[in-house]
């Protein structure tokens, strides 16, 4: 990606102001705008951060440092999809590891790699907060529940 | 024990989060009563109430809502805590996603009391579809003219970082920083997000708020305990029959929870321990679960109501291989800033790590314990207060099982 085509719409510019506008320091807004960027660019590179920082009139290296505290911003293009698995407390109980290896295993990649193909990364994280229903795991904005190896493969089918 | 369900009344209605459905059962009704009481009314009904916060620290509500600056003249902020991520709890995502306007009308009765005109809503970047159906309530809420009239709300999405679900974490983040907790005092009510005075109150909190100006404090106050009102929402996870949420007085006891409510314990069917109040909570053994709920009674028995997040394990379970994933969850999420945390999450992770692998020293336990123990009181926020918690009970209460693990 080069620097001249990180750029917003004029739509995405004013969504941009809207969401300053919405705090007392306009810099409130910078974990919105962060996302906002991830979705438009696909992932937060080091141009990105740059880009970010004019539109809030701070020092890159203040993005960055946001940026790198934070666990859903990438800093590396990521798969189409991504799967992350918890393996907190709960989950491990019913049986997250199982689920982890099995993934692993179908998608042939290690934990926070990308498939070759880029359709799917791969991740481990901490407590997502559906301990009811562990294991689980979040695929893409989706909740997936009361996982067992044969449900990760019908919900692996599914992603293009 | 488990009595009229209160947050959870209309859980069961497939549209429970919508506003039509809100107020064909008397939603917003205490707000309309509010709005004919003094703010110091209602916050004295608030501390009548006995209601204590629900996030983990149990402090009481109507008291923090009292720390306002009397005589401040600028902008005050309500901040809502929905940056649900303790290990073991998933209460908030229920409220948020089945019965959103609960809290905006909660919101809207707090504001009165601290005189704010804005609300931020802080919630988890993960949790998605929770966002979508409370931004859609605020909306709503617009449209009906309940917000917009001296009260704004603004939906927040975090970026994935459980320290930011610390009070002063949560503000440094909302303030567009990375989410470092910050020095108290000064505490936020006098000088908190964006250098103004700031109410930061969990979501769950904020849902009771309009019971107990409808009902009034002392019906909620007459629900729990002697210095804890009300019910509240425990989580229930791990070895358990029928793992979900459930709404209980604070009075009911663990083993009720367990027994009557989640249906026993599965597994091996026999209990071996047991975490009360989500991960920071200090572990109990089986025969320690004969205490009540609330606050205090979990206080009392060396452990923390916390959160309320409950994580059964039955016999079969390996405290070690517990201990493994809960210390890997504290050394990531330590968010560095001050040394005795940064340095021993990381560290005990290891040697726990190495005792599971089979490759554990003599010598590591005691330094586990020695380790978490000197570090303890030492930091600027609870995080990792929150750690030692496990780190010492489930070595104290289970050291066995680990001296077995480095005896092979």
């Amino acid at each position: 990606m080069t620097a001249s085509r990180v750029q917003f719409s004029g739509e995405q510019l004013a969504e941009v102001r809207r969401l300053q506008a919405l705090y007392p320091d306009r810099r409130g807004a910078l974990l919105p705008v962060l996302h906002m960027a991830q979705d438009a660019f696909g992932w937060v590179s080091l141009d990105v951060e740059e880009y970010v920082a004019e539109l809030f009139d701070l020092s890159p290296a203040h993005v960055h440092e946001v940026v790198t505290f934070y666990t859903l911003y990438f800093r590396q293009p990521k798969g189409r999809h991504v799967v992350a698995v918890c393996h907190n407390l709960s989950c491990h109980l019913a049986g997250a590891k199982t689920i982890l290896g099995h993934l692993k295993t179908r998608l042939g990649v290690e934990v926070g790699a990308t498939t070759p193909d880029g359709r799917v990364t791969l991740l481990a994280v901490e407590c997502l907060c559906a301990c009811e229903r562990a294991p689980m795991m979040q695929v893409d904005d989706r909740y997936e529940l009361d996982l067992t190896p044969e449900k990760v493969d019908r919900i692996l089918e599914g992603l293009r | 024990m488990t009595g009229e369900r209160i947050l959870m009344r209309n859980f069961d209605r497939p549209d429970s989060h919508t506003l039509a459905a809100y107020r064909a059962t008397g939603g917003y009704a205490a707000w309309a009563k509010a709005q004919g009481m003094e703010p110091a009314a209602i916050t004295e009904e608030v501390k009548a109430s006995n209601l204590r916060g629900l996030g983990g620290a149990g402090f009481p509500t109507g008291t923090k809502w009292s720390f306002i600056p009397k005589g401040h003249t600028g902008p005050v902020y309500l901040v809502i805590n929905a940056d649900e991520g303790e290990p073991g709890t998933f209460k908030d995502r229920y409220l948020l996603e089945r019965d959103p306007h609960a809290l905006l009308e909660g919101m809207l009765i707090a504001a009165r009391a601290i005189r704010a005109a804005t609300g931020f809503v802080y919630i988890r970047g993960e949790y998605v579809e929770p966002w979508r159906r409370f931004d859609a309530a605020v909306r709503e809420a617009y449209d009906a003219g309940y917000l917009g009239k001296g009260f704004d709300v603004v939906v927040h999405r975090g970026a994935g970082a459980y320290i930011c679900g610390e009070e002063t974490g949560l503000i440094s983040s909302l303030e567009g920083k990375k989410g470092w907790p910050k020095v108290k005092p000064p505490f936020p009510a006098i000088k908190g997000a964006f250098g103004m005075p700031t109410i930061v109150n969990n979501v769950e909190t904020i849902s009771h708020v309009p019971h107990i100006i409808d009902r009034g404090g002392a019906w909620f106050a007459a629900l729990g305990t002697r210095t804890q009102g009300g019910t509240r929402m425990f989580s229930v996870s791990g070895r358990v029959a029928r793992p979900g949420v459930y709404e209980a007085s604070v009075a009911i006891t663990l083993r009720q929870l367990i027994d009557d409510l989640a249906g026993g314990v599965t597994g091996n069917g026999r209990l071996k321990g047991v975490v009360p109040g989500g991960s920071s909570a200090p572990i109990l053994r089986a025969d320690e679960i004969d205490v009540t709920m609330d606050v205090d009674g979990l206080r009392n028995a060396g452990t923390m109501a916390g959160s309320a997040g409950v994580v059964v394990m039955d016999e079969t379970v390996s405290i070690p291989e517990a201990l493994l994933v809960v210390a890997r969850f504290y050394a990531h999420e330590s968010c560095g800033q001050c040394t005795p945390c940064r340095e021993s999450t990381g560290w005990i992770y290891k040697m726990v790590r190495r005792i599971v692998e089979g490759r554990g020293r003599k010598e590591d336990l005691d330094t586990i314990l020695d380790v978490a123990r000197r570090g303890a009181g030492t930091t600027i926020c609870a995080f990792y207060d929150g750690a030692v918690g496990p780190y010492l009970s489930y070595i104290e209460k289970f050291r066995d099982e680990f001296e077995a693990l480095i005896a092979k």
